[in-house]
């Protein structure tokens, strides 16, 4: 397992082995029938028995909304925050607790909202976070206004002549705060999703994982093109690393740079295999990755890219702060309380 | 050339000059040597919130008093006996608070026409009459440290930067201070600067036999020391007293140190502080928000560490949601309120206590949070000792509410021996506490401890005691979701009982009554202890009797604090609010307290409460006392 998860090498791992029974808690599942929340929950449950770890030392920890229901359902440790800020709370947790495997449940409207400066400063301070953000471009909880996600135009009940907002790109959010990793998978993808989360757990330091999440009661089918037999193929591109970014039904479509750097999406046939751009998720500059964000039409979800768009090596911000004070005690010592107390000018009356 | 030497009991100095001049600086170092000659002191520095406002205008002026005697004192006086002004606008600004007589030391090389004008002066006060009344010493500051750095390779403009050195060398031997304080950490602080700290060291020199030598000086002052208990001493101000405190805190618990923080003034120091020691293991992080900085510390609560956020008024009234959470979580958590001139932005560098009703009350919902106030610079050491043990024995976040005046003021401080301070048991739960009725081992992260009503704290980590927390309202015992009314009812009134236990913990209200019977009490909180205290000694001094107590613990208040309120037939209380404290006290126990309330950002004058005192005294004796709260008056 060590050498698996090198990034989680500080966790106690489990002494009896675990199924995805072990991670379900006794509490009922209130969330409504269909709702996409359920195979995230699911998929979850069944993909941490292969991190190994010990289940108390595994914690969740989420904000409001929807979505930030998941840590009860969990058999682990897990808190309920207040709206956005889960991610300054999980970094104090990570900073102070390196033995622990931190996991942070979010929505659009919780994290790109109210709480957009956390998780900016989380994803660039690189805290050793994995960041669920559900996104169903909507706001669940408090039954269907638009949220930063939802599309130009969208009519809610508080936008009824439309929506004038432009949507933030959850991807190209954190790829502009410089995520060391970034990715996007779909709720109803559930081998696609285990993947991800798998190179999420593998990594040190921060990771935003975007999944595409169905609410059927106020925005059904927000996710649909990507979804759906008959579109998908020709909508949905699949990162996958070292291989040329080809789709379409028979792979027919592909993402060729042009001379002036942007990238276009091309008919192979025409400009040949060796035109097309293969997939570096491992590049030091973001800039690729982002361009990769902005192929998506955010309207009708053509070409969506899905899968790792970004993972680079930096040390996470919670390593640097137990060094930073490794070293602080190694040239100075330890800290004698006394002899701070007392400090460099005392006098004495007898 | 030896001059007459004259003993004196007490003096209050004030330096006051341009931001730019060093002023707080210079208070600083005549404050330590003050200190190493064994003087009680008191220091109050007051500076602009600019770093550096326009040069020689009025709101630019910063300055720095001190008041040491050979006395126990407690604050850093009323009215200066000297005062030095660098600069017209430092001498416009505070020449209202000297009394007739009192020394002025002034830079006659500031006193230029374009100077003069931009403060308003349209003669010169030095030459016109306006300083008739005081003892005048007209010194050409500037060009005489100029002269004296004359062979030094420095630029005019850095060779006029020493002046601050030339006036402290000169005050030095005007009031008898040693010199060697100040040489060394000259030393110090210009270690790798030989001609700059060659030509400070002159520039004092210079200011010194320019004392021993003029004509303007007729005779020197000498100040003994006071008879302190005896001990190691040590001078402080309240935000490092604080740090340390929390600091002790951690090392008397065994829990490691978490700072959350987000740069506010008058808060910073601590962080700075605490920054400053990382070799006792202390996480500091500085956070992206106020937020974020209760956020970090609530996660790293959780976790099961020694969590303080650090903040003034505005950042409360950010952190509230989180505070809520953390009452709702029951996690122990220091909320540092360094207070300042409010409402919003207010007045950043100046002292107020207008947080009080905030910490009370700022926050939706029945949400009580432990209050607890130090009365001293050095006593923000043993304040934040006394947070912590409340915070981890009781599961609770803890405002500690000091203010600007005690977080910058300074005063003597008798160093405390580490193996005398409290320790403090965290008693992290460790495995179930409940059985079921089929016999199985449960663990209830919100089964209370019959006597505290704490929960247990189990952090992640702990084999077996994995469950979920949030905002969301917990079912008694089990902590899981419950929209229940009766059991909302009775968790309301859990949290409530929890926080009014802790008065099962505390002493008694601190009462002086030297007689036993005076039937006016003047009672404060927080940084008000030094002006009330000074002011009952002054007023006993007059025959007059008065009591005096003060309120460490502002939530819940001493057990007995109903009882001795009743006790006297007048109860005033002076905030520097309009009445918060007031308003508790009235609220809770039906006692008629009258406030004394003044706003001014600066700390009471005891002449003021004086005034206060005996006004309240003679009413009762038939004098006449209007109704309702009283006014401070400037005396």
């Amino acid at each position: 397992m060590t050498d698996t998860y090198p990034a989680l090498s500080l966790v106690p791992k489990t002494q009896i082995p675990v199924t995805a029974k072990d991670f379900k808690s006794d509490q009922e599942v209130r969330w409504c029938p269909g709702c996409g929340d359920y195979s995230i929950l699911s998929n979850v449950q069944s993909f941490l028995p292969e991190l190994g770890l010990a289940r108390e030392n595994i914690v969740f920890i989420s904000g409001i909304g929807c979505s930030s229901r998941f840590p009860y359902y969990m058999n682990t440790f897990g808190m309920h925050s207040i709206h956005g800020r889960a991610p300054a709370i999980a970094t104090g947790l990570a900073i102070s607790r390196p033995d622990l495997s931190i996991w942070v449940i979010t929505g659009d409207g919780d994290s790109l909202s109210i709480g957009g400066n956390h998780l900016i400063h989380a994803l660039r301070r690189n805290v050793n976070l994995k960041i669920l953000l559900f996104n169903n471009r909507i706001y669940g909880l408090t039954k269907g206004q638009y949220s930063p996600t939802s599309e130009q135009g969208k009519i809610t009940k508080s936008t009824p002549e439309g929506s004038l907002d432009y949507a933030f790109n959850p991807v190209s959010l954190a790829l502009g705060a410089e995520a060391t990793f970034v990715a996007r998978t779909i709720d109803s993808d559930r081998k696609h999703m285990t993947e991800v989360l798998r190179r999420a757990a593998a990594h040190e330091g921060a990771a935003l994982v975007e999944i595409y999440q169905n609410c059927n009661i106020f925005n059904d089918g927000a996710w649909e093109p990507l979804k759906d037999n008959d579109t998908r193929d020709d909508t949905l591109i699949r990162l996958s690393d070292g291989e040329p970014i080809r789709f379409g039904r028979d792979g027919e479509k592909g993402v060729a740079r042009l001379a002036d750097g942007h990238l276009k999406v091309v008919d192979v046939a025409e400009v040949g295999e060796d035109a097309i751009l293969r997939h570096d998720s491992t590049a030091k500059d973001p800039g690729l990755a982002f361009a990769l964000s902005r192929l998506a039409n955010p309207r009708t979800l053509t070409n969506t890219p899905i899968g790792v768009f970004r993972d680079i090596s930096r040390p996470s911000y919670d390593r640097l702060v137990r060094e930073q004070l490794a070293e602080v005690v190694a040239a100075k010592g330890s800290g004698d309380l006394q002899s701070l107390l007392t400090g460099g000018d005392t006098w004495t009356v007898a | 050339m030896s001059k007459q030497v004259v003993s004196l009991n007490r003096v209050v100095i004030r330096f006051a000059g341009d931001s730019g001049d060093g002023m707080q600086l210079t208070g600083d170092r005549f404050t330590s040597d003050t200190a190493g000659l064994g003087n009680d002191l008191s220091t109050l520095p007051d500076f602009p919130a600019e770093i550096r406002a326009p040069a020689g205008t009025i709101g630019g002026v910063s300055a720095f008093q001190l008041a040491f005697a050979d006395h126990d004192i407690t604050t850093p006086g009323d009215a200066p006996n000297v005062l030095v002004a660098m600069n017209p606008a430092a001498l416009k600004a505070n020449l209202k608070d000297l009394p007739r007589g009192a020394d002025i030391i002034v830079n006659t090389d500031e006193f230029t026409k374009r100077n003069l004008e931009k403060v308003g002066y349209a003669a010169n006060p030095i030459e016109d009459g306006t300083l008739e009344p005081y003892n005048v010493h007209a010194i050409a500051l500037t060009s005489q440290t100029v002269e004296a750095l004359k062979g030094f390779d420095l630029t005019k403009k850095e060779a006029e930067r020493s002046k601050n050195m030339y006036a402290l060398g000169l005050l030095s031997w005007l009031y008898s201070r040693p010199a060697e304080g100040t040489r060394a950490f000259l030393e110090r602080k210009f270690a790798s600067k030989p001609t700059i700290l060659a030509a400070n060291l002159a520039a004092f020199e210079a200011g010194w036999s320019f004392g021993e030598t003029t004509e303007a000086f007729s005779v020197q002052y000498e100040v003994s020391p006071a008879p302190l208990p005896a001990g190691t001493y040590r001078n402080i101000t309240g935000n490092p007293a604080l740090a340390y405190g929390l600091i002790a805190a951690s090392q008397r618990s065994g829990l490691p140190l978490f700072l959350g923080s987000y740069p506010i003034t008058p808060a910073s120091d601590i962080l700075h502080e605490l920054a400053k020691n990382h070799r006792f293991g202390i996480m500091t992080f500085q956070a992206e928000d106020e937020i974020a900085g209760i956020g970090s510390a609530i996660g790293a609560a959780y976790g099961g560490a020694l969590a303080v956020t650090t903040t003034s008024g505005p950042g409360v009234a950010l952190k509230s949601e989180a505070i809520g959470l953390a009452v709702s979580l029951e996690l122990p958590l220091i909320i540092v309120d360094v207070q300042r001139g409010g409402p919003s932005t207010g007045l950043p560098t100046k002292t107020e206590q207008s947080d009080l009703l905030q910490a009370m009350f700022g926050r939706n919902g029945e949400s009580p949070v432990p209050v607890i106030a130090p009365q001293s610079p050095s006593d923000c050491f043993h304040a934040a000792i006394e947070a912590a043990r409340i915070a981890v024995t009781y599961r609770t976040p803890v405002f500690l509410l000091s203010d600007g005046y005690l977080a910058n003021g300074s005063e003597p401080w008798l160093v405390p021996t580490v193996d005398d301070l409290p320790v403090i048991d965290p008693g992290f739960a460790t495995g179930p506490n409940d059985v079921t009725a089929d016999g199985t081992e449960v663990f209830k992260p919100y089964k209370r401890d019959p006597e505290t009503l704490a929960r247990p704290w189990a952090v992640p980590g702990t084999k077996g005691l994995e469950h979920r927390i949030g905002g969301l309202e917990k079912a008694d015992g089990t902590g899981a979701i419950s929209y229940d009314p009766e059991n909302h009812d009775l968790m309301v009134r859990l949290r409530q009982a929890k926080v009014d236990a802790i008065a099962d913990s505390i002493p008694g209200l601190w009462v002086d009554d030297p007689t036993g019977d005076a039937e006016v009490l003047v009672l404060g909180w927080g940084s008000t202890y030094g002006p009330i205290g000074a002011a009952c000694e002054i007023t006993r001094r007059t025959g007059v009797k008065v009591a005096q107590a003060h309120l460490r613990h502002l939530n819940p208040f001493p057990s007995d604090t109903g009882d001795v309120l009743r006790r006297y037939r007048r109860v005033l209380v002076p905030e520097m609010n309009l009445g918060q404290l007031s308003m508790l006290l009235r609220a809770k126990y039906l006692v008629d307290v009258q406030g004394i309330n003044q706003v001014r950002g600066m700390p009471f004058k005891s002449t003021e409460l004086v005034a206060a005192i005996t006004a309240a005294v003679s009413s009762l004796q038939g004098g006449h006392l209007p109704a309702g709260d009283l006014h401070a008056t400037n005396a």
